[in-house]
């Protein structure tokens, strides 16, 4: 789960995180006041979930309120399109308003889960501001990577060795460690997946500041961390994604037009190879998890058809802790209900198979079974309408 | 003998008075699994499906002899529940339970590093379908009916996928020594080569089907070590061709393990390392036909 830059910067500097003053604004006329209690210049930063803002035109200098409350009507309730976003782009609700920085020097400072080591691992280089795929691909050698053992922490000398490596002296050094504690126990206390701090700033007076912040967190640790789970935004996320979520289904939408319902990752990504091999294109990912019940399946299609695109379903179980006939009197009930008429195709396996096969028989709905996964995706990509030529 | 489990195994179920533990621990009975007891706290004394509850593992350890647990723990309590059957002595634990938070995994990881490797518990999972030696055992949530006995062992990420591979092999008369679901996390117990080393000092294992998945660096480990270290064929599947490049695993996470994690470049490495990829995943069944048949001829 992401959070806002603003949202991250107050967590980070309840940890001891240097961040400029600034405030939060969802009007122009709240950005003015904000920018007035500063004083100018400001800097004006669109909060939409994604990076890149910069260069879409989402952050800017601001000399008077008058060019706050320009850019700031500008940005507002419309979409920001970066090269991170979707051709869409993400909405901008909110602003931050934030006091300048006098920018010496620009650093990079990201912590993540690696997941070779097992740990949170620390990366971090002299070269700032630059997205860190690119600085990874132009030079690597300008990263310095690190591990912290959970059973220990974060060890002052990491941080010493950190520091002098990212070529700071003197105050700084000290500094540095007071930024670096912030984010590791940031990241522990509230069951982060990354933090990136990008740039970390030396001002010209030789100060760190976090000029931009980023954070992720684990979904699964949510249950424990109810003050996380508060500064969720469903403005930023896929709705599709967030209903399917509240049926405990996990959707991912795509650029097909076959729909897809699976049970398990694993599965679910095999049958979207097997569509694409089979010449065609999934719709979605979608796994209904375990134990799925009849109102579970019609959530799933549901979700599925909430896709102006889709043109076929394919419905394929291979029921473990599933249950086939749950999972056919979903699909009876679901073409019943929503009065379908495009084709759907049922490949079932596994767990009380025979019971979920009669039930689809016994339906007497044109249902298009299948026995294997083979013959599911083709007769899948077979049933779609044909375009008009 | 097969790895990890069979018929003599001596299994307890950790939550086996919660719904879901008892349900799949009674399956695990009527398929011939020596299931000799439970763990649930504050419930010791107590008897499910005719068999003792215990407080701890550590007394399930000394009254009937537990060797190996299966952990059906929701996710808030899942970790403790596996670091207590490490510190009882148990030889392994499965743990199905999906959603356990990755610090909570950090630690259990950790956790088990305290141990010699003599008393080291070997942990598989979590968020995995279980392990199965059929005809012989399982712990897990799978249906046992769709394996063939046999002579090829499975290792997967995906349990649903897993049970996929199971069915086109039996199709085809192709029978599993065991199965081992090691799970969707990013932090696991057992990796891909962990298990590839089990299958490969196991006598009656003569083939291996590895089914992985975009994400993560335990394929290109484990194709290293085929390579290196095994005689035994490994036949391999990726899931996620089709996969669009994610960006949700944020930004310091894709540049640390950006190469070799997309299943294009998976089945490259793989292939690099000698091992046969499925072209398809409905083609797993055939491919390990042919190399077995090759190797029969050979």
């Amino acid at each position: 789960m992401d959070i806002h830059e603003h949202q991250a910067k107050d967590l980070l500097k309840r940890f001891g995180m240097p961040v400029p003053d600034g405030g939060i604004a969802f009007a122009p006329e709240q950005a003015m006041h904000e920018a007035r209690k500063l004083g100018f210049p400001v800097v004006v930063k669109a909060q939409v979930h994604a990076g890149g803002r910069g260069a879409a035109g989402g952050v800017k200098l601001c000399q008077s309120e008058a060019e706050v409350s320009a850019f700031a009507l500008s940005l507002l309730g419309r979409n920001l399109v970066t090269k991170q976003t979707d051709a869409g782009g993400k909405p901008v609700h909110r602003l931050l308003v934030e006091q300048a920085t006098d920018i010496g020097k620009e650093l990079y400072l990201g912590l993540v889960l690696d997941r070779k080591s097992e740990r949170i691992m620390i990366v971090a280089s002299r070269e700032g501001g630059m997205e860190i795929e690119d600085l990874a691909e132009e030079q690597p050698d300008a990263l310095i990577r690190m591990v912290i053992d959970p059973a220990v922490g974060l060890a002052p000398f990491q941080s010493r060795e950190l520091a002098f490596g990212l070529g700071m002296a003197g105050a700084q050094v000290a500094q540095f460690a007071t930024v670096l504690r912030a984010c590791y126990r940031a990241f522990r206390d509230q069951d982060a997946t990354m933090v990136e701090i990008n740039p970390l700033v030396i001002t010209g007076s030789g100060d760190l500041v976090a000029l931009d912040a980023k954070m992720s967190f684990d979904t699964n640790a949510l249950f424990r961390r109810p003050e996380v789970a508060a500064l969720r935004d469903p403005g930023q996320e896929d709705p599709r994604e967030d209903a399917a979520a509240e049926h405990g289904l996990s959707y991912v939408g795509l650029e097909g037009d076959i729909g897809c319902i699976i049970n398990g990752a694993g599965l679910a990504m095999a049958t979207m190879d097997m569509i694409q091999l089979a010449g065609g294109q999934p719709a979605n990912f979608l796994d209904i998890g375990g134990g799925a019940s009849a109102e579970r399946v019609v959530a799933a299609f549901r979700t599925v058809l909430s896709d102006p695109n889709v043109s076929v379903i394919l419905v394929n179980i291979f029921a473990g802790i599933n249950r086939c006939d749950w999972v056919a009197a979903g699909v009876v009930q679901a073409y019943r209900d929503l009065n379908l008429t495009l084709p759907v195709v049922v490949r079932l396996a596994g767990t009380n198979v025979e019971e979920g096969r009669q039930i689809i028989i016994e339906s007497g709905l044109p249902l298009l079974s299948a026995d294997t996964l083979a013959e599911a995706a083709a007769t899948a990509v077979a049933a779609r309408p044909r375009m008009a030529a | 003998m097969t790895i990890l489990i069979d018929e003599s195994t001596r299994v307890i179920v950790q939550g086996m008075s919660g719904r879901i533990g008892k349900f799949h621990a009674e399956d695990m009975i009527k398929h011939g699994t020596n299931v000799v007891g439970g763990v649930t706290p504050g419930r010791g004394g107590e008897t499910v499906l005719g068999r003792p509850i215990f407080n701890t593992v550590k007394e399930a350890v000394e009254a009937v002899g537990a060797e190996a647990s299966l952990v059906f723990v929701p996710p808030p309590g899942a970790a403790d529940a596996i670091m207590e059957a490490a510190e009882a002595g148990l030889k392994f634990a499965v743990c199905v339970t999906d959603g356990i938070p990755s610090q909570d995994m950090m630690r259990v990881k950790r956790f088990l590093r305290r141990f010699p490797a003599a008393r080291k518990m070997r942990f598989i999972g979590p968020n995995c379908a279980g392990i199965i030696s059929p005809g012989k055992g399982f712990m897990g949530i799978m249906p046992p009916a769709i394996y063939l006995p046999g002579r090829v062992g499975i290792v997967g990420r995906s349990g649903t996928l897993g049970y996929e591979a199971a069915s086109q092999m039996k199709a085809l008369g192709i029978g599993v020594s065991t199965s081992v679901g090691i799970g969707g996390d990013p932090i696991n117990g057992s990796s891909f080569r962990d298990i590839l080393e089990l299958f490969e000092a196991d006598p009656d294992t003569d083939a291996v089907m590895m089914i992985g998945e975009i994400g993560g660096p335990q394929e290109a480990e484990a194709a290293a070590y085929a390579r290196d270290h095994m005689t035994k064929p490994v036949v391999a599947y990726i899931a996620g061709l089709s996969a669009p490049k994610g960006r949700k695993m944020g930004h310091a996470g894709a540049i640390i393990s950006a190469f070799g994690e997309s299943a294009q470049e998976k089945v490259e490495i793989l292939s690099a390392a000698g091992i046969t990829v499925a072209p398809t995943p409905s083609a797993m069944g055939e491919t390990i036909a042919r190399v077995l048949g090759a190797r029969q001829a050979a």
